[in-house]
């Protein structure tokens, strides 16, 4: 054991206690408070109500333990591994511990996001000292019990033991412990005495799910609820003249048809005639610009990089000289379409608007914000607003942004009953918030073969890359080395989709390096290892990404890969990158079959410090790899007149098990704090796969997705 | 507006619907069975797989109209308590991560291991490619498959 608890964190945090009425006690604490060590202190713990916390471990008198889940769980895995980090310092059997999603409401619940990789990271520390506080009251009850001191005391698997062998379980001293005052400092567990973290936990939901037990948002109801289905406009930039409901409302099980801003909702006492009287609405839109499409795009994107108009990220050194200098000069351009998040649970949402409540229940990243913006739509006090989440059919994004929320909640302050909006497939796709697409612009000097100068410029619809990615490598290994972004406004709503920009970056950049490679004739790992061996002891203290992890993740990917012994038609393609605090390396290996190159292997090496659920955690990086290829290769998405040209799967393509590679999953042994895993495998995938591509048929892919340029025959960048 | 008499998971339901509503809504919003899911409503993705006489199928385009007197099973007819050889296996494997498309794949999974018992990886890919997983699990959807085909036999 060692004492690594800051007094200060845990007064944040905080814990109250409190004796059931049914037995048992319950501990709340404010995980989001605790995740944010700049946080104001409470004023007056005592005079705190439960309302304050966001978490609770409730302990019963038999010993059970059920611990409340605070995070949105879209699939990456933290309503089983946020409790696990609690579970392991209150040192209690897994097997003992029950979780559940908590009970949500914005009063109560706040910063709560499913986003960013990060709930693992930032739950880390305070998510053990809640465990651990716990523990030690727990001990402490014992120990007065029986009038010895509680350093004499010890714990295992939810049972405390004294010096003179008398044991006591935790549900026999709960009610005394609750009575306590909460311990200003408490020890944490040295890593090597981990029982729960880092040992394989399976799905806490895994029986709901494999027997179809009402989970998702999709499968909410209540009683008097009905059905909205919404006609939006057909493109982007247009607006709602006038329309005809008259054959919508004919339809049976219809109840209502009703106008809010530029949409219509059409309300029925089932999903099916609501999607029914959606189709039967005949709506007259107008436009009064240029409505937008994916040729357009181009030409502007290719402007953008042409012309002068940039805003500079970083800037080291002086680019211009060192082009000016070079013996070589090598630039190239990489394209991105579009791309939409296609969760498997299409948008959904409950709301019941009354005159003294707004309740919404349904998937959602993003709650507290959420509430927020009801709030301010409906001009209504936020106190009033309440969110209760559901499991969620995946998110990559996409419910960041409470949009059908929003809907759900005017909708039913128009209908003056409890509504739920439900989204068709082709409703999802075409009213997105996009990936938005993108172009690189690379450009790079060599002299004496070295890289002096390293100018990367980014031309996005919408938004551009954000603040911390033009510090990540090559950063800090090139001494003259420039990020410049560029964009266009569009009508398009675009937004983060899984692994935001570095999903495309990484291509670009990892393509790059290969190809500067091979036209220097040099070793391509060798290249990437001289490059990182500049930034050691750096003391940019801007630069992301350890060098060292970096280095290491790679010469494990060459030497767990066979890299370089790849067997007779197996070609080989290698891509390091760092995004989401966690550090990747990747070895894709590809077939020809009949001459078409198909990926049948991934090698993915993983520095996330320590790993709290292997099992879990390699779900993460199997879905993140193959999600990575399956959109390098297939993800096509493009707009005309202002609207998606592919609005569902028969012509949308979404990778499939039998197109996909096996992945072999390699961690970093660490003692090091965890990162997260939702995001970081994602973004190395492409440019593996497209390396190995250039090394299979010879053709180098500057493009996204890599069927359709492969078939054009129009790589070159 | 009609009335239909179904057969779902070996018990008689009454239902009063439109001819040409997807059986997927009438088990949803109709019946309250919530876990066939809705995904594309085109018969690509798989969310909504039953088994009607035993064969998988595509609930979103079978119209309730079309299916009276047939047997069909739902995820809830699998078995209540996850302890049918496929969910033991999805649950050994550890294969969900959102979950959402799990009921699809596990009914197009045990409809296959029906007629082949012995499966090879290849064989298991080809059967399940009518299933997408956004989140793509299908490392472990294979592994699970090959699992409860052992299981089975």
């Amino acid at each position: 054991m060692k004492k690594i608890m800051s007094p200060s964190v845990s007064r944040r945090s905080f814990i109250k206690t409190s004796a059931l009425a049914g037995g048992g006690i319950l501990i709340g604490f404010n995980l989001f408070q605790a995740c944010k060590p700049e946080a104001a202190p409470p004023v007056d713990i005592a005079q705190l109500n439960f309302n304050d916390f966001n978490a609770f471990i409730k302990i019963a008198d038999n010993g059970m333990v059920t611990i409340f889940s605070p995070n949105p769980e879209i699939g990456q895995g933290v309503k089983t591994s946020m409790p696990m980090l609690i579970a392991e310092e209150l040192d209690v059997s897994w097997d003992n511990v029950h979780v559940v999603q908590g009970a949500l409401d914005t009063k109560n619940f706040t910063r709560q996001v499913a986003g960013g990789s990060q709930s693992l990271r930032q739950g880390w520390e305070p998510l053990r000292q809640t465990g651990a506080t716990a523990r030690q009251m727990l001990i402490n009850a014992a120990a007065a019990k029986w009038g010895v001191d509680p350093s004499t005391c010890t714990t295992k698997n939810g049972v405390i033991t004294n010096g003179n062998g008398d044991k006591l379980g935790y549900g026999e001293v709960v009610k005394e412990a609750a009575a306590l005052e909460v311990p200003d400092n408490v020890v944490l567990k040295d890593p090597k005495d981990f029982k729960i973290i880092g040992t394989d936990a399976g799905n806490v939901d895994i029986d709901k799910i494999t027997t179809g037990k009402p989970l998702y948002g999709m499968d909410y109801k209540e009683e008097g609820m009905v059905y909205a289905v919404v006609l939006r406009p057909p493109s982007f930039g247009k607006e709602l003249e006038s329309f005809d409901a008259t054959d919508a409302k004919s339809i049976s099980g219809v109840q209502d048809v009703i106008r809010f801003g530029n949409k219509v909702a059409v309300l029925a006492n089932n999903t099916w005639a609501a999607m029914k009287g959606k189709k039967a609405l005949k709506a007259v839109w107008t436009s009064d610009s240029e409505l937008e499409s994916t040729e357009k795009h181009d030409k502007i994107l290719t402007g953008l990089l042409d012309g002068k108009e940039f805003t500079t990220l970083r800037a080291d050194g002086d680019v211009k000289k060192a082009f000016a200098q070079a013996d070589q000069v090598i630039e190239r351009t990489y394209e991105s379409p579009f791309l939409p998040h296609n969760c498997m649970e299409p948008m959904n949402f409950f709301a019941d608007v009354t005159a003294d409540k707004v309740r919404l229940v349904g998937p959602i990243q993003t709650p507290a914000r959420t509430a927020q913006r009801v709030a301010e739509l409906l001009e209504r006090d936020p106190q009033q607003v309440s969110v209760d989440m559901t499991r969620m059919g995946g998110g990559f994004g996409r419910r960041l942004y409470g949009d059908f929320a929003l809907e759900a909640a005017e909708i039913s302050k128009l209908a003056q009953k409890p509504i739920k909006v439900v989204y068709s497939r082709e409703d999802d796709m075409s009213a997105g918030i996009y990936r938005p697409s993108i172009k690189y612009r690379i450009k790079a000097s060599v002299k004496d073969g070295n890289i002096t100068g390293y100018h990367l410029k980014e031309a996005s619809v919408n938004s551009n890359m954000y603040g911390l990615i033009p510090n990540f490598f090559p950063a800090g290994a090139i001494e003259n080395y420039q990020v410049d972004v560029a964009n266009y406004d569009s009508d398009i709503t675009t937004g983060a989709w899984r692994a935001p920009y570095t999903n495309f970056l990484s291509f670009a950049e990892q393509s790059f390096f290969d190809e500067i490679a091979e036209i220097l004739e040099v070793d391509r790992i060798k290249l990437r290892l001289d490059l990182l061996q500049k930034v050691k002891g750096t003391t940019d203290d801007r630069i992301q990404y350890s060098p060292e992890r970096l280095e290491n993740v790679i010469k494990v990917a060459v030497d767990k890969s066979g890299w370089g012994n790849a067997k007779e038609g197996v070609y080989q393609g290698f891509s390091a990158y760092y995004c989401h605090n966690t550090h990747v390396a990747e070895v894709a290996d590809v077939v020809l079959e009949n001459d078409i190159p198909v990926v049948k292997k991934v090698t993915c090496i993983v520095d996330c410090g320590i790993v709290v659920n292997p099992l879990g955690a390699k779900n993460q990086i199997e879905g993140g790899v193959i999600d990575g290829v399956g959109h390098a290769m297939y993800g096509d998405f493009s707009f005309k007149d202002g609207a998606p040209v592919d609005t569902n799967f028969n012509t949308y393509r979404l990778i499939r098990i039998n197109e996909t590679p096996v992945v072999e999953t390699h961690f970093i042994e660490s003692d090091i704090a965890p990162t997260g895993l939702g995001e970081p495998t994602l973004p190395p995938a492409g440019a593996a796969v497209a390396n190995a591509i250039k090394a299979a048929k010879g053709i180098r892919l500057y493009k996204q997705p890599f069927v359709k340029h492969m078939k054009s025959n129009a790589p070159l960048g | 507006m009609p009335v239909y008499n179904l057969k779902i998971n070996g018990k008689p339901h009454t239902v009063e619907a439109d001819q040409d509503t997807p059986l997927l809504w009438v088990l949803r919003d109709h019946l309250d069975m919530v876990g066939t899911k809705f995904g594309c409503g085109i018969g690509q993705c798989g969310a909504c797989t039953v088994h009607v006489d035993g064969s998988a199928t595509r609930s979103c385009l079978l119209q309730v109209g079309n299916v009276a007197d047939m047997e069909i099973t739902t995820i809830e007819g699998i078995s209540e308590d996850a302890s049918h050889p496929v969910q033991q296996a999805w649950k050994e494997i550890d294969v969900p991560q959102c979950g959402y498309c799990q009921a699809g794949q596990i009914m197009s999974a045990t409809a296959f291991l029906e007629q082949n018992k012995n499966p090879s990886r290849s064989e298991i890919r080809d059967a399940m490619s009518g299933n997408i997983c956004r989140c793509a699990s299908y490392n472990r959807i294979e592994k699970a498959v090959e699992v409860a085909a052992s299981k089975l036999s």
